[in-house]
């Protein structure tokens, strides 16, 4: 009786923390999502934890002050007197409220008192800004519009697919009959191709990007989406060689014997048989490198470069990061955008995935 | 056996090579042409761009296997591994292998690439103060992100395998490991934003404020500390590969071990350092061998958060900026086999972890 009341206190404490470790990993990309569907102005003011029930001051009315008040005196309100900068930060009254400038320059001032508050101001027009190319408004924190024209992140949308499609299935088509090849045939130099395709795992991709950047420039693949493909298949090809062949090297001998005997070829076997057999193998491995590809900026950065045509998307946030740094509304709902396709996948194939990344490292 | 093939169809074998490789070479680059220069609609192009490079990746092998067919039996067997092998080993070589030999030989050379300047680029590396800082910032990167990412991983997947909602917690745990770090630059960003005065629209600045704390610049001021807190950025994404391999190790514990020392009175410490920590240690080998390597390699998360500004850069950055800004190809390079270097060590766990595993 004692043991199983202290069994079940661990487990609590235990769903405890990790719920609480959870929470922790939770809250940036929530705040993100939340951020994202705030205005403009509301982002700059307010932490978008204010969406949420809270303690705040809110405003009760507002008192214009004669437009000719100097700011360098002490002013009046309602019979007492305050200096300005004690405006601006928020003064407490004798009877409790709070006064603070609404606009210093209209000579308006805001009567709060501290209330429960929501702040549910959502909005698509950061999306709406981010997906078109067109020129949309902004509300600005002093009340006046400025225009500004879209980021147009569905033609980046778009060149990313293209990037991404074919350098996740033409790593794993090649490096599928290569680690066929490994596995069941045999050749000169097999082993020691092996041993460098292992050796290739750990060797930093920048290392290779230099000379192959010369090629690209002697060869005219620069900004070329087949040599974004080629770079993403080299990179990816010893991981993926390397997972294919521990899959395939495990499947049974007497399969391929008896297709021997009835006269298949190697190439028939590995279409009719190899392939249709590592589709658990290759599923898991393509979510990975699908995601790898999808997610990566250094290759972009180097290979395409200046290239505005064929810009992915992890470029073009780089890029408002940079350029945009303070117009968060943007921000937030670009990176978002850019989230949606691989968390889609994530969480539709998550499954397949966990399996996958098992496969090959787990055998200690 | 060879002097039995009749002549006339061992030249035929080579015409047919010849024209099925000649064949390849025009049908492709003439496709790779006309979509290069061509001005459709974008979506047609990137079906149509989709379509090729997938159909034409088959069609070489499709097209080589063809042509080996024609050969006799034993020319085919010995010639069609190759056909198998062959691309990847020709991409690796090209993408991989010559590329290393070719920085090697640049990161003996000036800034221009033209004069041979031995080891010199070396021994600025050691000694330049940008330079410096990037390898001691990586050195940091290593030390605490790998290191947090591995026991966090542990942690994590320990108490998951003991709590009521385990795949939900793992996949939460996870997720991060979906966004790329450019978003998650974003993402941080706005928990680490500054702004001078009371409201504070970054999370942890109003956390600090709500304590009566003072806010802070934190990826800027506070110097070198502020790149501890772009490593938490590296820790929240990477934790979650960690933690799966080792959920997935654990399960294979055998059961009864642990109830035999449960049993004997030792306690979940105690059997937590004695029997898992043992029974999982090659996974830990090589969960923390990915780890390490891929913390050497960090480059995204510097350049969105801070651009390498305020004493933040490190390897990957700095040879980024020698290479594409100050356009010193001889740092550049040594940069990067720097890195390499660094890295070594762990290839050869990894051959070895590789052979103790009975492959090969």
């Amino acid at each position: 009786m004692k043991r199983t009341r202290k069994k079940t206190m661990s487990k609590t404490i235990v769903n405890v923390i990790l719920a609480f470790i959870c929470f922790i990993w939770l809250i940036p990309t929530a705040g993100l999502l939340v951020s994202s569907f705030r205005p403009a102005v509301d982002i700059l003011q307010t932490g978008w934890w204010t969406v949420f029930p809270h303690r705040d001051y809110v405003t009760q009315s507002t008192i214009a002050l004669p437009k000719e008040t100097d700011l360098r005196q002490p002013i009046e309100v309602n019979g007492e007197v305050f200096n300005d900068d004690q405006l601006r930060s928020g003064v407490t009254a004798q009877d409790g409220s709070r006064l603070i400038w609404e606009n210093r320059r209209a000579r308006t001032i805001q009567v709060q008192q501290p209330d429960w508050k929501v702040n549910t101001n959502f909005t698509l027009e950061n999306y709406n800004g981010v997906l078109t190319g067109k020129n949309f408004e902004i509300m600005q924190a002093d009340g006046t519009l400025r225009s500004q024209k879209g980021e147009g992140l569905s033609k980046a949308f778009l060149n990313t697919m293209v990037v991404t499609i074919p350098s996740t299935i033409i790593p794993i088509l090649i490096a599928t009959f290569a680690a066929y090849a490994f596995a069941w045939l045999r050749f000169p130099l097999r082993r020691s191709m092996f041993v460098a395709v292992i050796m290739m795992l750990v060797v930093p991709l920048q290392v290779a990007l230099i000379p192959i950047l010369k090629d690209y420039t002697a060869l005219g693949l620069n900004g070329s989406y087949l040599g974004i493909w080629i770079a993403h298949t080299g990179f990816g090809l010893p991981l993926t060689i390397y997972f294919m062949y521990t899959f395939i090297s495990q499947l049974p001998k007497d399969l391929f014997e008896s297709a021997f005997m009835d006269g298949a070829s190697n190439f028939t076997i590995f279409t009719r048989l190899i392939l249709p057999l590592s589709v658990p193998a290759i599923a898991s491995i393509g979510i990975f490198q699908f995601l790898w590809v999808w997610n990566d900026y250094l290759v972009s950065l180097v290979f395409i470069g200046s290239q505005p045509d064929v810009q992915v998307m992890s470029m073009r946030i780089a890029a408002m990061v940079g350029s945009k740094g303070s117009d968060w509304h943007l921000l937030t709902a670009a990176a978002f955008v850019s989230m949606l396709m691989p968390l889609t996948v994530f969480f539709a194939l998550q499954k397949y995935f966990v399996r996958g990344l098992l496969g090959g490292s787990v055998k200690g | 056996m060879l002097a039995s093939t009749p002549k006339t169809s061992k030249s035929r074998n080579v015409a047919v090579t010849l024209a099925v490789v000649l064949v390849n070479a025009i049908l492709h680059s003439s496709i790779y042409l006309f979509l290069r220069d061509t001005n459709l609609p974008s979506v047609l192009y990137a079906l149509l761009a989709i379509i090729w490079g997938v159909l034409g990746v088959y069609s070489i092998y499709w097209s080589f296997n063809w042509a080996v067919e024609q050969y006799p039996d034993i020319w085919k067997r010995r010639i069609q591994p190759f056909i198998f092998v062959g691309p990847a080993a020709l991409l690796l070589g090209w993408l991989l292998l010559i590329p290393t030999l070719r920085t090697f030989y640049m990161s003996l050379m000036d800034a221009g690439t033209e004069n041979f300047v031995g080891l010199s680029n070396y021994a600025a590396v050691f000694t330049n103060r940008l330079l410096l800082t990037a390898l001691r910032n990586n050195l940091m990167w290593v030390v605490f992100g790998a290191t947090a990412c591995i026991c966090l991983g542990l942690l994590i997947a320990v108490l998951a395998d003991r709590s009521s909602f385990e795949k939900l917690a793992k996949g939460i745990i996870f997720m991060p490991m979906a966004i790329s770090f450019v978003a998650a630059g974003v993402i941080w960003k706005f928990i680490y934003f500054y702004k001078p005065g009371d409201e504070q629209i970054g999370l942890l600045n109003a956390i600090v404020v709500a304590f009566g704390g003072e806010a802070q610049a934190f990826t800027s001021m506070l110097q070198p500390w502020n790149n501890l807190f772009l490593v938490a950025i590296l820790i929240w994404m990477q934790t979650g590969f960690a933690m799966v391999l080792f959920s997935a190790a654990l399960k294979g514990v055998p059961e009864d071990m642990l109830e035999a020392a449960r049993i004997d009175g030792a306690g979940e410490i105690r059997i937590f350092r004695s029997i898992i920590i043992p029974a999982i240690s090659g996974t830990i080998l090589s969960v923390s061998t990915t780890i390490v390597v891929f913390t050497l390699k960090i480059f995204d998360v510097v350049m969105v958060m801070t651009g390498g500004q305020y004493d933040t850069e490190v390897v990957a950055t700095q040879f980024y900026r020698q290479f594409f800004m100050y356009r010193n190809a001889g740092y550049g390079s040594t940069l990067a086999i720097v890195l390499l270097i660094a890295v070594i060590p762990v290839i050869i766990i990894n051959l070895r972890q590789f052979r103790k595993q009975g492959g090969f």
